[in-house]
């Protein structure tokens, strides 16, 4: 998957945990809580989408790695491209 | 001939409007079928029916508000004869005055895409369908960047239906009879939870993602083993009086994006397991976003709890939801050092503060509910 691939899917997911949201453009170095208020369940809900698009397993200990929309995109990417 | 009535949906509603059947006249309903769709100050709600029968026919018209206790249609119980018997589908979700003709289908699929029916132009036969929906959906869908051409104005996302000023007055309102009516006391603790951390960590590292727990589901279960105990703090003060409720139902306070709280219920919390709670807490919070609960789920929560969440804070009194008598607000979780044994540890640290109604209880059946809760949260293999 690309970059823009990867991103795509990763708002396709957060838009659809959070359809008050769609439409909305998304500052990727902002936290996903601060800007959206996102609250722990929609961000889990957030992961199970990522999980079931990518097949990456994101284990709880690397959450904080994915709080920003770069930081998710850098995450998967890197954990694909290990595979 | 059982009359079907728009519920009080909490204490804060005095009428709802009514946007969609999803029962027609002739169909069989069963206890727990959802007859109809009202939009309310916390988004659109679905009205479940109590009653068994046959739908006789609709009383109240689309798009009407109507107050609380109308009748909004008729069930013909079991046993008994029709007065007008009409089992035939009728266009009848189709109100009289000027409101758009369409199918409970197409009402239905156009409030999910968030279509205004007025838009859509009907079949041949003057009522819009599925299909003519479809279509306007599939038009819509074409131009989905409309925002990036500048096309149209960016107007804040609020779900449809849904006007936060009208909430936030009827949450002043209701707030505001809670603080006059109600004698709140207020009863904290800190509360080391760190036995329920280590052992949530535990689980969710064996769990894949999707059936991860997060703390509020072990957390709730706790509180609802520890109100068995303290019944006085789960019920509702009504006529002069409080009823003890017989079952927990605890109200799990839900904020909504750009301000707002709705705290739909958890029903018999107690009884249910937590991989359960986890569950129902997510198809509950999914629901909020959606806007999609059910009434019994806005009207029957005997007690509330706030959970704070991650990096949010400390503490939290919160005030409690007429008609019930008590409250329950979970700071976030944190790391703090913590004395045990004559030795500073660092530990996980929630601070839990009931607030309770003084005509109902007293300070210490809070205390006891906070030391049931604590000691719950020692063992959370047994939750």
């Amino acid at each position: 998957m690309t970059e823009d691939e990867i991103m795509a899917l990763a708002r396709r997911a957060l838009f659809e945990v959070a359809p008050d949201l769609e439409g909305e453009s998304i500052n990727p170095d902002e936290s996903l809580r601060d800007q959206f208020e996102i609250d722990s369940m929609d961000l889990l809900n957030f992961f199970i989408k990522l999980h079931d698009g990518t097949g990456v397993d994101i284990p709880e200990k690397d959450y904080a790695q994915l709080a920003t929309m770069s930081g998710v995109v850098a995450y998967l990417k890197s954990r694909l491209g290990a595979h | 001939m059982i009359a079907f009535r728009m519920p009080s949906l909490g204490a804060d509603m005095e009428n709802g409007k009514l946007i969609e059947w999803l029962k027609e006249p002739g169909d069989d309903i069963k206890r727990g079928d959802i007859l109809a769709v009202v939009e309310t100050v916390k988004g659109a709600i679905e009205i479940e029916s109590f009653d068994e029968g046959v739908l006789e026919k609709h009383v109240a018209t689309l798009g009407q508000s109507i107050p609380v206790g109308e009748t909004l249609a008729l069930i013909r119980g079991i046993g008994e004869n029709s007065e007008e018997v009409d089992a035939g589908f009728r266009a009848e979700s189709v109100s009289g005055d000027g409101a758009p003709k369409a199918t409970p289908a197409a009402r239905k699929r156009a409030h999910e895409a968030s279509l205004d029916l007025a838009g859509i132009t009907p079949g041949t036969d003057g009522v819009i369908g599925l299909e003519q929906v479809n279509a306007a959906i599939s038009t819509m869908s074409e131009k989905p960047d409309a925002d990036k051409t500048g096309a149209t104005t960016k107007t804040k996302t609020v779900k449809p239906g849904l006007d936060l000023t009208v909430m936030r007055k009827s949450i002043g309102a209701a707030m505001a009879r809670s603080k006059r009516d109600i004698p709140h006391y207020y009863v904290s603790s800190p509360i080391d939870c760190m036995a329920l951390t280590d052992w949530l960590e535990r689980e969710n590292e064996k769990r894949s993602v999707a059936e991860r727990i997060l703390y509020a589901a072990p957390l709730i279960k706790a509180a609802a083993l520890a109100l068995l105990k303290t019944p006085n703090l789960n019920g509702f003060y009504t006529d002069e009086d409080f009823h003890s409720a017989s079952g927990i139902h605890i109200g799990v306070a839900t904020s909504l994006r750009g301000g707002g709280l709705i705290a739909p219920a958890l029903h018999d919390a107690d009884k249910l397991s937590v991989d359960n709670i986890m569950t129902h807490l997510r198809d509950l919070v999914g629901r909020v976003r959606t806007g999609r609960l059910r009434a019994s789920e806005m009207s029957d929560p005997t007690v509330t709890i706030s959970i704070l969440g991650e990096d949010t804070a400390d503490a939290v009194a919160p005030v409690i939801y007429p008609p019930q008598v008590a409250i329950i607000g979970c700071g976030s979780i944190s790391k703090r050092p913590w004395v045990i044994d004559g030795d500073i540890k660092i530990r996980d640290i929630i601070t839990v503060t009931v607030a309770g109604d003084h005509r109902v209880s007293d300070g210490r059946a809070a205390a006891q509910f906070l030391r049931h809760l604590s000691n719950a949260v020692q063992q959370p293999e047994e939750l």
